[in-house]
């Protein structure tokens, strides 16, 4: 039991070995890091080398003769068909699409959410059920329909038709997020409300909306990135006037005639890229939270 | 998410009799009916009576323009016919196993390594998922230039003095599908390590400490013990990543245009091609039927063995 | 069977530094029980002992072993945990032999481990069940058969009682006790419910804010508490505490006085050298108050009675000092009647009200 305390015995903390098990560790995860930023790291030295460059040097490296002329090509000279106006009219008529669109579906979300989870009506969780399930089925199976009915409205090929589209199938993802977090709340806070005869409406302008900031930044990032980032309702639904940011990118890149600029092509990609990424990187956890809430919830 | 609270649910009873009751309770409900209206006009127009009408337009012999016959099975047998959509329908296979099986596996190891208290891990985490925040168009495009051959990875390759190296499988018939699964486990896989790390986090600390004590290594505690827990959460990944596959479309379109040749169809842009480029709309209806069972198919043991599950808990 | 000896140990959690430089000697077959409140850093002291917790300094032996730096499995120990922690998915005795497995153990040897642990707990009959599929007590005897077949010289409890209710808790804290007597393993427990550690312990360190209070056998924690939070904490119900002053009575004596009353301490044993005009507090456990017709203090008037069934709880004030005094549940005593209590010289515990240490 009296072992005197020297120096050469085990003591403190264990003497710290960089095992094999580690560097395979950092090897694999290193290795992965390398596997996603390639593309945007090539896409964005690529966008930074005159002509020349792209054909002649290494994909990889960075730009000998560093230049922004493909940006500005890309943003305001790059040609879809015969129109030469860069990918800025898409950047536009994205901004046009998203705002209308995201304030309504929000807002729809929030209303449905509230109505199916403070109040029983019946029927309503069928209706929901068919919603949520509806979220599952591909785009194609509605198109053509949708097609039909918005040109009998006479209103297809226009920004309302695609806001309107943007909303409809935004609905489940919505929806589903607001229910969950209007169920997640203290029912006694609803009850009390009730009992101060409170109404429909007025519960919820001034006793749940005020609460709902965090569900409405999440869904704000959601509809955000998914909207911007739609490429078939954009091509389908909002006419040649209209076309989204991915819809114009698509058109300039694949559809060039002669030899193709791939600077001002990978340009033009990352601007388009730029807005989700803006929204990924500014909003960290909420991100995830995001994603957590639509897919495992879901 | 099945089992939500409806505190309205409480008895309206208690303020009077039935026969009071009833018209209160409808007024008071009026409006949460109201505002249920633009979902249930949703629901009943588009997801239902669209899907129920392109499902009927199948049956016709609608081409340019729909037409109300009665044509049977006359779409299906053309489309099974259909070299372009057969051969959409085995890429829709190998892309889909070959993705999902990726996703989870690689998903599965991202989330496991980063579980390692790794220094960093924030900044990993951020480098993991950020491709889940661009469009498939942009992802699409970045591979489509990173494996180009003349002047992408194969070129690079080349340079650095192996001469002989070919990598041009975006450009060669039987080996683009495989890029474009490629292209997708790098756009998703992030998603799933988030997912599964979440679950990973989720799991009791008692249960790695009883490990240690009991000497059981590291790997195994992650197959016999993590991996069951975290077993839902791998069937949603599961779940998303397949939905994900059905409506698999721009990527093909930014990536390799179906091409070369139709190497690389997906059912999707078949029927978007032959909505709006071919004018047959009853072979794409047709189509679309076909994707419709295939989700159905998908779904249907999902759903089931959810439901399953909550009502067995409940008796 | 060993002894476990910490030496000069410090713990880093939450870069706070927990216990500086503690030694603590637990011998051979003892069964030591860590009590405090939580936060106390009972858990991380077991965490450190089992390794794993990594300490900044010192040695940690077992049996005579040095495992300061040796792996948890290496270290001759088992442990129980508050959550169970049972292998998901796994059957009861998988849950048992999937240690020994791992370790490579013979088959018929992990098969009559797992048989002997099971009739020692009771549990041969879940054996094939898994464990959502058991009910609360069960699991945690699972819990505890799967440290059995470690046969492991020292035994390690956190908190393993405390997800459980009172009924099953009383049964299983007889179990560990019976468990402790059949095997005479040495048994390290963590637990915040004083009525575990009187019952379990050989002896019970208690410990509050990452530093021990008191080292001792049940008997001295509770009749001689080392100072103020000791007493408070280890009984219940709780002791009363009066305050008061320490004046000179006499030649060589002291006595203790109030606003309203003086005790002469002729009896008291202390511990330290009483400084005349000492501010202090006197605590008394209930039942060791004796109400009487003629006593140390009168004046008392009962505010309320309260009848635990084997006994009742007197609850008498006189002036701002509100005491508990226990009696017979037969007691004839009713609220507003009023009282004379006597105060036992060698049941008092007086302590100094600055640091709270014991006189």
């Amino acid at each position: 039991m009296t072992t005197p305390l020297t120096a050469n015995v085990p003591s403190g903390r264990r003497p710290r070995r960089v095992g094999i098990a580690r560097i395979g560790i950092y090897a694999f995860l290193l290795t992965s890091a390398a596997f996603f930023l390639l593309p945007l790291w090539i896409m964005v030295t690529t966008s930074l080398k005159p002509r020349a460059e792209v054909w002649e040097g290494n994909i990889l490296a960075l730009p000998a003769e560093f230049t922004v002329e493909p940006w500005i090509k890309a943003w305001s000279e790059a040609c879809t068909g015969l129109d030469c106006n860069g990918i800025s009219v898409g950047f536009w008529n994205s901004v046009q699409i998203l705002i209308p669109s995201l304030v309504l579906s929000i807002l729809a979300g929030a209303v449905n959410g509230y109505a199916l989870s403070f109040w029983r009506v019946r029927g309503a969780n069928l209706l929901f059920g068919i919603l949520l399930a509806g979220a599952f089925i591909p785009y194609q199976v509605f198109l053509y329909p949708l097609v039909r009915l918005f040109s009998q409205a006479g209103i297809y090929n226009s920004l309302a038709c695609i806001v309107i589209v943007h909303v409809v199938f935004g609905m489940p993802i919505m929806t589903l997020l607001f229910r969950n977090f209007y169920a997640s709340l203290p029912v006694e806070l609803f009850n009390a409300a009730r009992i101060d005869g409170g109404g429909f409406w007025t519960i919820f302008t001034h006793v749940l909306l005020p609460m709902s900031a965090p569900i409405i930044v999440v869904a704000t990032i959601l509809q955000v990135t998914g909207i911007w980032n739609d490429f078939i309702f954009g091509l389908t639904f909002a006419g040649r006037e209209n076309l989204p940011m991915t819809v114009q990118l698509n058109n300039i890149v694949n559809s060039t005639q002669g030899e193709r600029a791939y600077n001002v092509d990978m340009a033009a990609t990352i601007l388009t890229a730029l807005v989700p990424l803006a929204v990924y990187f500014l909003s960290g956890r909420w991100f995830v939270r995001g994603i957590a809430a639509g897919a495992v919830k879901g | 998410m099945v089992t939500a609270r409806s505190p309205a649910a409480a008895s309206p009873r208690m303020l009077g009799g039935r026969a009071d009751a009833r018209p209160a309770r409808w007024r008071r409900q009026l409006g949460a009916k109201l505002a249920l209206l633009p979902l249930t006009a949703v629901v009943i127009v588009v997801y239902l009576g669209c899907m129920l009408w392109t499902v009927r337009l199948s049956f016709s012999s609608s081409k340019l323009l729909p037409v109300g016959d009665w044509a049977g099975l006359q779409q299906y047998e053309r489309l099974f016919a259909n070299d372009r959509f057969l051969l959409s329908a085995i890429n829709i296979g190998i892309f889909g196993v070959l993705f999902i099986g990726g996703c989870l596996v690689f998903g599965f190891l991202l989330a496991v390594f980063i579980d390692q208290r790794v220094r960093a891990e924030g900044v990993l985490r951020t480098v993991f998922l950020f491709p889940h925040a661009m469009s498939l168009v942009v992802t699409g495009l970045a591979w489509q230039w990173f494996l180009n051959p003349t002047l992408g990875l194969q070129k690079l390759v080349r340079d650095l003095g192996f001469a002989g190296f070919t990598f041009d499988w975006i450009v060669n018939q039987q080996m683009v599908i495989y890029t474009l699964v490629i292209a997708g486990i790098w756009q998703a896989s992030g998603l799933v390590m988030a997912i599964l790390l979440a679950g990973l986090r989720g799991v009791d600390e008692d249960l790695w400490k009883a490990a240690r004590v009991d000497g059981i290594p590291a790997w195994r505690v992650y197959l016999s013990i993590a991996l069951p827990l975290i077993g839902p959460m791998v069937v949603t990944a599961t779940v998303l990543l397949a939905v994900q596959v059905v409506k698999l479309y721009d990527l093909v379109v930014a990536m390799t245009r179906g091409g070369p040749g139709i190497a690389s169809e997906v059912p999707a842009k078949f029927v978007m091609d032959h909505l709006f480029e071919r004018n047959n709309i009853g072979l794409a209806t047709a189509a679309a039927s076909m994707m419709l069972v295939t989700v159905v198919a998908i779904l249907a043991p999902w759903i089931y063995a959810r439901y399953v599950r909550e009502t067995g808990r409940r008796t | 069977m060993a002894e476990v000896s910490l030496r000069d140990i410090s713990v880093a959690f939450h870069s706070l530094t927990v216990f500086d430089h503690l030694d603590l000697d637990i011998e051979e077959g003892e069964f030591l029980v860590l009590l405090g409140p939580s936060g106390c850093g009972k858990s991380t002291l077991l965490n450190a002992i089992a390794g794993l917790l990594e300490v900044e300094t010192g040695q940690i032996w077992i049996g005579g072993r040095n495992v300061t730096w040796e792996e948890p499995k290496d270290r001759g120990i088992a442990m129980v945990f508050q959550s169970y922690a049972l292998y998901p998915r796994m059957s009861v005795r998988n849950n048992l032999s999937f240690g020994l497995r791992m370790a490579g153990t013979a088959k018929d040897e992990i098969a009559r481990r797992v048989a002997k642990a099971a009739a020692m707990l009771q549990i041969d009959h879940l054996l094939d069940r898994r464990p959502d599929q058991l009910s609360g007590g069960q699991r945690q005897r699972v819990a505890i058969g799967r440290a059995l077949v470690r046969d492991a010289d020292v035994f390690l409890f956190d908190e393993p009682l405390s997800n459980l209710d009172a009924q099953l808790r009383n049964e299983l804290r007889v179990e560990i006790k019976r468990l402790h007597q059949q095997l005479g393993s040495t048994m390290i427990y963590v637990t915040h419910d004083q009525i575990e550690a009187l019952t379990l312990a050989d002896r019970i360190a208690v410990m509050k804010d990452l530093k021990i209070q008191q080292l001792a056998s049940p008997q001295e924690i509770y009749h001689r508490p080392a100072n103020r939070f000791v007493a408070g904490f280890v009984g219940s119900p709780r002791m009363n505490f009066v305050d008061g002053r320490l004046l000179p009575d006499g030649e060589s004596g002291w006595r203790f006085t109030t606003d309203s009353h003086v005790l002469r301490l002729g009896g008291y044993a202390f511990d330290g050298q009483p400084q005349p005009g000492q501010e202090v507090t006197l605590g008394i456990r209930p039942e060791h108050l004796q109400p009487a017709d003629a006593g140390d203090w009168d004046g008392f008037v009962v505010e309320m009675t309260e009848p635990m069934g084997a006994d009742t709880l007197v609850w008498a004030r006189s002036g701002p000092d509100l005491l508990a005094v226990r009696t017979g549940s037969d007691t004839a005593i009713t609220a507003g009647s009023s009282l004379t209590l006597g105060l036992p010289q060698d049941r008092i515990s007086l302590f100094d009200r600055k640091d709270g240490r014991r006189l």
